[in-house]
């Protein structure tokens, strides 16, 4: 057990776990953020994703041991009190059906969209492409992206 | 169908009061008007089990069906909404509770959720409108015939005075109960709510973070389970070594839980219990086991050579069998033969199997995402020996499920590892248990047979299924579930045959029959069921006849339909929208393609996949044209937002996914080899919804059934290689340079 300081959402938190524990266990059994979501355990399905110093990161990938000082902001701090402009995008183009991985598809969104503003189709297929969708809701996560790029709020 | 009985006041009230306990755990428990002590609730309008009009205008939506992605949370309250005259603003959306002495909905399967909804649905916002509209009608002195309902709200036609729902609720609650069936419906023509695209009521909680699945179930002191299950079907437990995994901190305890007899099928094996899942997970690691294995002939090897080898042998049933079809064969000049094979396919749902139980003295409280909440019920209330009332059941929002979740092997579990400990605990699967335990899509073979007469007329056609079948090793076979009943050779093959039969097109000799191959691999319904393969080979053949006689694939279509059959016009319509939105004919780059099915049913479908194939033979799916003939399309984005869905589902099974036995064990553990359609691998879907005042039929699953044929066809016409199993082989594919 060691003790951690985490900055999430921008508010600091304490907690005591084995240093080897990844970053979603801590979120979801810890600290009681259940947005972030197990999927594979393996880094191959995108459903864990978060923030770590703006950058998509797999939590389940990521050890407590590993973090030190980077800030995490997980789906419940991304619009800082209201909506990110992409969550706004992802509701005007309906995505989620089932739901469980679209905060993963969202924080990986927005992730992409600061590196490329205005992402081409095969640049969206190349960003998202770690993330899984089982419901099949790819073709409305494109026009998503595409209009929160469009409208030009990132 | 759910019957559309009206409900007994005193059996509510007394189902009710069996679960008053519920009230005090923020159990949301609907009552009668009049009959709770709170002078709030007497203020409130509950004319049925699924509706309750607050003074303050609120309107709460007790919503019997799982909300699993299809959207059931939105299309049921539209149906209430519409003959309410609702104002949708104030409408919000709850779980009804697992009573099904009450509820006798609290399930969804075989695309039902709207069909079976929709009479009933509409009848429960029409009684409360008709009350309504009476007791402003009686608050006004006036004659009702001159109060209508709108918006919220009851006119005085003559007056323009209007009285808000909410204020009229505490006397509509006084008035006498009207029946269900006592009032009158909405033509489908006036419809302003149901037929349009209402944002789902979801939706804002799965992007922001607050939608809670059954995984995010969260109580004070709660444990944290995995099993580490018997890998081997049909094999079992030996022996474990704990004495590592003891070791890790947190661990509370380790013990061995058994199979579950029955149609449960969970394998068994050892269950590790710890204070957070990271560290029951590390714990389990640590476990070493003895296990038995099972037979050989469940390897996928020795499977697929008695499937091979049972579509030449006797059937054990004859589903259909019009005209001659087998001595016109078997004295056919012309024929043609071929063999289609579609593997075992995972769920594999985003959300894995998980369910979270506490045991009290007395009573059990389940959460569970689950598409199937009173026979969650009754079987843990069977297997703790306790009345079903006193199992509460929470059925959560569930992480996906296409059929899945019609399962509930994983609730089961979860009492049997909770029913040791005070304390609740959630019994989650990992991704590997989830791909190794699933009750899979059954492999399967179709061996088809035809005659060509004069004209290149098709005479005669028959068609061999050989499956595993579902009823097996299903928990829910929907028949009898004795071992008995597996002797019947109709109950075997109900569920593996749908959707190979060729009407509605003109064969005047159609034989489908059907043979079994026994198999300890646990199966179940896999979105679309039979559907997901039947045309596969009926539609992929019927592109090999037209090819053998020179004909255009959609027209020798439209020319088969039967003049006389119920579903040729709506088929020949959805063949012709998609050929001409598809631009059916243009010609197309070298090594592109473009194939073509339908599928004629309750709802009636036509598909057209455009592919490319790479000269390495790596198909890519460029775009999908679906129509869909759905009657009316209660919210034409939900059906358009299913039938992606569903064809991007499905593809997963066309292009990459394939469950392998070996060593009687799964041999795929995760998405690195269990590989599901991702984003750069979805084609741009165009659907068409036809326009139509027929009432509602089921899309759910449609959008599954008729990618395999169509991509299938547009390798041929790509390649010139007919595809005959799935997976696509992409070795078979590459480009031979000459």
């Amino acid at each position: 057990m060691s003790q951690f300081t985490l900055v999430i959402n921008g508010k600091s938190r304490d907690v005591d776990v084995e240093p080897e524990t990844p970053l979603l266990w801590v979120l979801r059994d810890s600290l009681g953020l259940t947005g972030t979501k197990y999927g594979c355990g393996l880094g191959l399905c995108g459903a864990c994703t978060v923030h770590l110093d703006g950058k998509a990161v797999r939590s389940c990938q990521t050890p407590m041991k590993s973090i030190g000082s980077k800030k995490i902001v997980t789906i419940e701090g991304l619009g800082e009190g209201g909506l990110h402009p992409v969550q706004r995008a992802w509701i005007a183009e309906q995505v989620p059906q089932c739901g469980y991985c679209q905060s993963g598809q969202i924080m990986q969104a927005v992730s992409l969209l600061r590196s490329k503003p205005h992402p081409s189709v095969d640049e969206i297929n190349a960003g998202m492409a770690g993330n899984i969708c089982r419901c099949g809701t790819y073709q409305r996560i494109r026009r998503a992206i595409q209009r929160a790029a469009r409208e030009r709020t990132v | 169908m759910s019957p559309c009985a009206p409900i007994d006041r005193r059996q509510f009230i007394k189902a009710s009061a069996e679960l008053a306990g519920a009230l005090i755990l923020g159990f949301y428990l609907p009552g009668s008007a009049g009959q709770v002590s709170s002078p709030i609730l007497n203020q409130e309008f509950r004319p049925n089990a699924w509706l309750v009009i607050a003074p303050d205008d609120r309107i709460t939506v007790l919503c019997e069906k799982p909300e699993l992605g299809q959207g059931s949370r939105t299309y049921i309250p539209m149906m209430i909404a519409e003959e309410l005259e609702a104002d949708w603003s104030k409408i919000r959306v709850e779980q009804a509770p697992t009573l099904p002495s009450i509820y006798k909905g609290l399930r969804t399967g075989g695309s039902g959720g709207v069909v079976n909804s929709f009479d009933q649905m509409r009848r429960a916002g029409a009684q409360a409108r008709e009350m309504l509209v009476t007791a402003a009608a009686q608050e006004w002195s006036a004659n009702r015939s001159d109060c209508r309902a709108e918006n919220g709200s009851v006119v005085h036609v003559g007056t323009q005075r209007r009285l808000r729902y909410g204020e009229l609720a505490s006397k509509a609650a006084k008035l006498p109960l009207l029946g269900l069936n006592n009032v009158a419906l909405k033509p489908f023509r006036d419809f302003h709510v149901v037929g349009t695209s209402v944002p789902r009521t979801d939706v804002p909680s799965k992007v922001d973070g607050t939608a809670k699945f059954g995984f995010d179930v969260r109580l004070p002191g709660m444990l944290y389970a995995v099993i580490a299950r018997c890998p081997h079907f049909g094999g079992s437990l030996q022996a474990f070594d704990a004495s590592a995994a003891k070791q890790i901190p947190g661990v509370k305890a380790i013990f061995a839980v058994p199979p579950l007899p029955r149609k449960l099928n969970t394998a068994g094996g050892v269950a590790v219990v710890a204070d957070s899942n990271w560290r029951a997970m590390a714990a389990r690691k640590q476990l070493k086991f003895i296990w038995k294995k099972g037979s050989r002939e469940a390897d996928s090897r020795t499977l697929r050579q008695s499937l091979e080898r049972a579509t030449r042998g006797e059937a054990t049933y004859v589903a259909v069998d019009r005209g001659n079809a087998l001595e016109v064969l078997s004295t056919a000049t012309r024929k043609l033969e071929a063999s289609y094979e579609s593997p075992f396919q995972a769920h594999a749902t985003m959300e894995p199997m998980n369910t979270t139980v506490q045991v009290r003295e007395k009573q059990i409280e389940v959460w569970s995402p689950t598409q199937f909440a009173d026979e969650v019920q009754q079987e843990i209330a069977q297997l703790a020996g306790l009345p079903s009332e006193q199992v509460i059941v929470h059925m959560t929002l569930s992480g996906g499920s296409f059929g899945r979740r019609y399962q509930w092997d994983y609730a089961a579990e979860a009492w049997q590892v909770a029913k040791n400990f005070k304390a609740p605990v959630q019994l989650l699967w990992t991704r590997e248990d989830d791909m190794q335990h699933d009750f899979y899509r059954p492999y399967n073979f179709q061996y088809l047979s035809a005659a060509l007469g004069s004209e290149d007329k098709p005479l005669a056609w028959s068609t061999r299924v050989v499956t595993t079948p579902i009823a097996e090793t299903n928990v829910y076979s929907g028949y009898d579930e004795s071992p008995e009943a597996l002797k019947n050779p109709a109950t075997v093959a109900a569920l593996e045959w749908y959707g190979a039969d060729v009407v509605p097109y003109d064969i005047a000799n159609f034989r489908l029959d059907y043979a079994p191959v026994m198999s300890p691999v646990p199966r179940s319904w896999w979105r679309s069921v039979a559907s997901s393969y039947t045309p596969f080979a009926k539609e992929s053949f019927l592109d090999e006849l037209a090819h053998l006689i020179g004909r255009d694939p959609l027209q020798f279509r439209l020319d088969l339909l039967a003049n006389d059959s119920p579903n040729s016009a709506r088929v020949r319509n959805v063949l012709q929208i998609a050929g001409k939105a598809a631009g059916w004919g243009q010609s197309l780059p070298s090594r592109q393609g473009r194939g073509i099915a339908c599928f004629a049913g309750d709802t009636c479908n036509a598909q057209i996949a455009d592919v490319s194939v790479d000269d390495d033979g790596t198909v890519h799916v460029i775009r999908v044209t679906s129509v869909v003939d759905c009657g009316l399309a209660v919210s034409p984005d939900g059906v358009r937002a299913m039938t992606e869905g569903a064809i991007n589902f499905a593809l997963t099974a066309v292009l990459t996914g394939e469950i392998t036995i070996k060593d009687s064990a799964v041999e795929q553990s995760n998405f690195h080899d269990y590989q599901v359609l991702r984003i750069h691998e979805s084609p741009e879907v165009d659907v068409h919804i036809v326009p139509s005042l027929e009432p509602p039929s089921g899309v759910g699953e449609l959008g599954a059934m008729l990618v395999a044929p169509a991509v299938a066809n547009a390798i041929f016409a790509a390649t010139g290689v007919r595809i005959r199993r799935l997976p696509v082989d992409s070795a078979l594919l590459q480009k031979v340079h000459s």
